[in-house]
């Protein structure tokens, strides 16, 4: 196990082995999504209070949870990185931040979207839930900031990922954020005590989802992480070689 | 058909949430491929630049 993580951790290891896992994750994730999707619009039953606005759920909950699976990815790859001194560990930190602020967003406007017919309002800034999913935006955008704003790559890698432990704080705020205080939000739909607030035919697709999203998430990370390692590697002998072979095939 | 377009007089967010959704994904990709490309082309240049001087 050791062996094959630190075979995995050198470079043109990693970049070979990962072009060829990238359609492991795109593929199922694509037909998971293309199931969840057709299942959450047309064949799950629309909410007895909400009507067919609760089908932005399919979207909404996943990208909400993605933009804190790409934050924890961000900020442990970033925790490695700097306590054994990874370089791999912070090409996969530095790749995480960018789709992680994406969904973020996406997280942000759907629930804006979906907040509008059943709240009367586009936004609320007192609500803790909204509030801390913008202050995780913010925190994105700071630790890539950080990131160009550093020309030594030493030093950026190690900046940042101090930045990205620090803001990991705000991962259990946005959680706990609908138990803690009082929120518009609605609380917990899938895992709460007493088990799923659905019934099968609506939670199935919204799994489907998660997990098809989850997969997309994993196929463009590892392209990312690829880009970075090429441009980190950019001297090196072997990504020399593997252009200068490339374009032999072209 | 419709009827799934007015999803119940919620048309306009569900559809426009759904369409977000799939510009994000498509940005997403696009931006890795965009930014893979440039770091192939930038060092193959840099590849060239050496050969040439020697």
């Amino acid at each position: 196990m050791w062996k094959f993580l630190h075979k995995l951790a050198s470079p043109p290891y990693f970049y070979d082995l990962s072009a060829s896992m990238i359609p492991w994750f795109a593929v199922p994730g694509v037909l998971l999504i293309a199931y969840g999707t057709y299942a959450g619009l047309f064949l799950a039953p629309p909410d007895y209070q909400q009507g067919d606005a609760f089908r932005i759920i399919y979207v909404h909950v996943p990208a909400a949870y993605l933009s804190m699976m790409a934050y924890m990815v961000m900020a442990v790859a970033a925790g490695i990185g700097l306590i054994w001194r990874i370089k791999l560990a912070h090409a996969v930190s530095a790749a995480a931040a960018p789709i992680g602020a994406w969904f973020t967003f996406l997280a942000l406007i759907t629930g804006s979207i979906w907040g509008k017919p059943m709240w009367g309002t586009w936004w609320e800034w007192g609500d803790p839930r909204l509030t801390s999913q913008l202050i995780m935006l913010f925190i994105y955008f700071g630790y890539m900031a950080l990131r160009a704003a550093i020309d030594d790559p030493g030093k950026a890698d190690k900046a940042s990922a101090v930045l990205a432990m620090v803001g990991a704080v705000n991962i259990p705020i946005i959680h706990f954020s609908v138990e803690w205080w009082s929120s518009l939000h609605q609380g917990a739909t899938i895992v709460r005590e007493g088990g799923p607030a659905m019934p099968p035919e609506m939670l199935y697709p919204l799994l489907a989802n998660i997990l098809g999203f989850t997969l997309i998430f994993g196929a463009l990370l590892l392209g990312r992480v690829r880009s970075e390692v090429l441009f980190r590697e950019r001297r090196s002998r072997w990504v020399r070689k593997l252009l200068l072979a490339e374009q032999g095939k072209e | 058909m419709s009827e799934a377009l007015s999803m119940g007089n919620y048309g306009a967010f569900v559809w426009s949430s759904y369409a977000l959704t799939a510009a994000v994904v498509i940005i997403c990709f696009w931006q890795g491929r965009r930014r893979h490309k440039a770091i192939v082309h930038n060092i193959r240049q840099r590849i060239r630049a050496m050969e040439s001087e020697g």
